[in-house]
């Protein structure tokens, strides 16, 4: 099983030479450790900010400097700030060739639901809903199960909708699907999970063919 | 052209109970915090106010929101506020929350004279619900309404009389779109310069946009996520 950081160094695989790339807020952002080697990217804050850097140094925080988390950031050379218009032209204009955002559900339809509880908890959509409205690949991290062992991964949303069929790919702690027409299917096992824990934990149509390989991390 | 007042008071001398504001920001980074301070202190109350986020409980909107002078919120993110999420969720704050790159053209659509616009956020969500749908090559839109506010208060790093604006860093974000938007555009900067010095090819909002400008005070610019790298020993 992998832990949030094994999810994030699994996604960082997908990574290709010269994509622009969207992290949202939680494990995404721990992508930007684990670039492969000899592959660059440039990485996207909707806040207004194209090739964000590591966090500052103690000492150099700069208010005036943070990512779409509030988190204080560092400007990459080669850099450009803009504002939220120019932002979202670049997310809803498709110029962004990689978006990872983290889900509360998503189903076997490419369904997602990652912004509100009704009652409970609203903490709004954020940038969310521009970016799966229109990003041609987009990737869900996320945990398989929640904190009360039920599947996130289902045949249908029960929470308010982020987005319709638009999710290509999920990455959890137990495994890589892909989201087809028929359903998730599944593509890699976690270190040490078994197909059968997986069908247990996936509430959405599942497909399994042939032998499931087991992820490769580092 | 002079568009410089003597302070914050007399900046927002003529907001009154009832009004619609539009308030720059990301979280608390670029947020007009005199004006805020000042319409905390001036007591109006049943505000609207547009604006990404709304603060944390004893900052930013955070203030107005404890002294219960916010009526309703636009915004896209209000996370990181306990006091706002129980007004909410107690139905005494009506909130009203759209994509952020929705708000983001709504306010620039606001000021450059286009009422509405097709965009694909929030197609099949609850955000679409009374919204009409098209089309366009084969891919559903619903409609977006521009937003305009009374007021449009914004927080620039440096300006001159002629409400010239340059903005710092992230601190850009809504700033501009929202100083398009209001029918009176406040701009408080953190330094007030001559106009000349600068330079006309780096202006991030031309002076047009803006009608009051003054040189804010006592800036706390307070970080809502420290975040750090450790040193590594030398």
């Amino acid at each position: 099983m992998l832990d949030k950081k094994g999810i994030a160094k699994r996604i960082a695989q997908e990574l290709r030479h010269n994509w622009y790339v969207n992290l949202g807020i939680g494990i995404p952002t721990l992508i930007a450790n684990y670039i492969p080697e000899g592959i660059d990217v440039e990485f996207q804050s909707e806040n207004g900010i194209l090739g964000m850097g590591p966090f500052p140094l103690e000492g150099e925080e700069d208010a005036d400097m943070i990512n779409a988390g509030k988190q204080t950031i560092t400007p990459m050379p080669g850099a450009s700030i803009f504002d939220s218009a120019t932002s979202f032209a670049m997310i809803r204009g498709k110029h962004i060739q990689l978006t990872v955002l983290g889900a509360m559900e998503v189903a076997d339809n490419g369904d997602i639901a990652n912004w509100k509880i009704p009652g409970r908890m609203v903490k709004g959509m954020g940038g969310a809903m521009d970016l799966v409205a229109s990003a041609d690949n987009i990737i869900v991290a996320m945990m398989h199960t929640n904190k009360r062992g039920e599947s996130k991964l289902l045949k249908q949303c029960s929470l308010p909708l982020t987005g319709v069929k638009c999710v290509k790919k999920v990455v959890t702690n137990l495994a890589v699907l892909d989201i087809t027409p028929e359903g998730f299917k599944l593509i890699e096992r976690a270190p040490g999970v078994t197909v059968e824990e997986i069908k247990n934990a996936t509430e959405g149509r599942l497909i399994v063919e042939g032998n499931i390989p087991e992820m490769k991390i580092d | 052209m002079n568009k410089l007042v003597a302070n914050v008071q007399e900046a927002v001398k003529d907001i009154e109970s009832g009004m619609t504001l539009m308030l720059g920001g990301f979280g608390l980074c670029g947020i007009p915090e005199n004006c805020i301070a000042a319409l905390v202190k001036k007591g109006i109350t049943n505000l609207t106010c547009i604006s990404n986020n709304a603060g944390v409980d004893d900052f930013g909107l955070g203030l107005l929101l404890q002294k219960r002078q916010i009526k309703k919120m636009i915004s896209s993110y209000v996370g990181e506020n306990d006091e706002f999420e129980r007004q909410m969720l107690s139905g005494e704050l009506e909130v009203d929350l759209i994509p952020q790159g929705s708000l983001a053209a709504r306010c620039q659509a606001g000021g450059s004279g286009v009422p509405a616009f097709f965009t694909p956020a929030g197609y099949g969500t609850e955000v679409a619900f009374g919204k009409e749908v098209r089309y366009f090559d084969g891919k559903p839109h619903i409609l977006e309404h521009a937003l305009s506010a009374d007021f449009a208060i914004v927080k620039a790093w440096k300006g001159d009389r002629y409400g010239n604006l340059l903005f710092k860093g992230t601190a850009r974000n809504f700033n501009p779109l929202m100083a398009m938007a209001g029918q009176i555009t406040i701009a408080e900067v953190e330094e007030l310069v001559e106009p000349g010095e600068l330079d006309p090819n780096t202006i991030h909002t031309p002076g047009i946009f803006v009608q009051r400008i003054f040189q804010g005070e006592k800036y706390e610019k307070r970080i809502e996520q420290r975040t750090v790298r450790q040193r590594e020993n030398s």
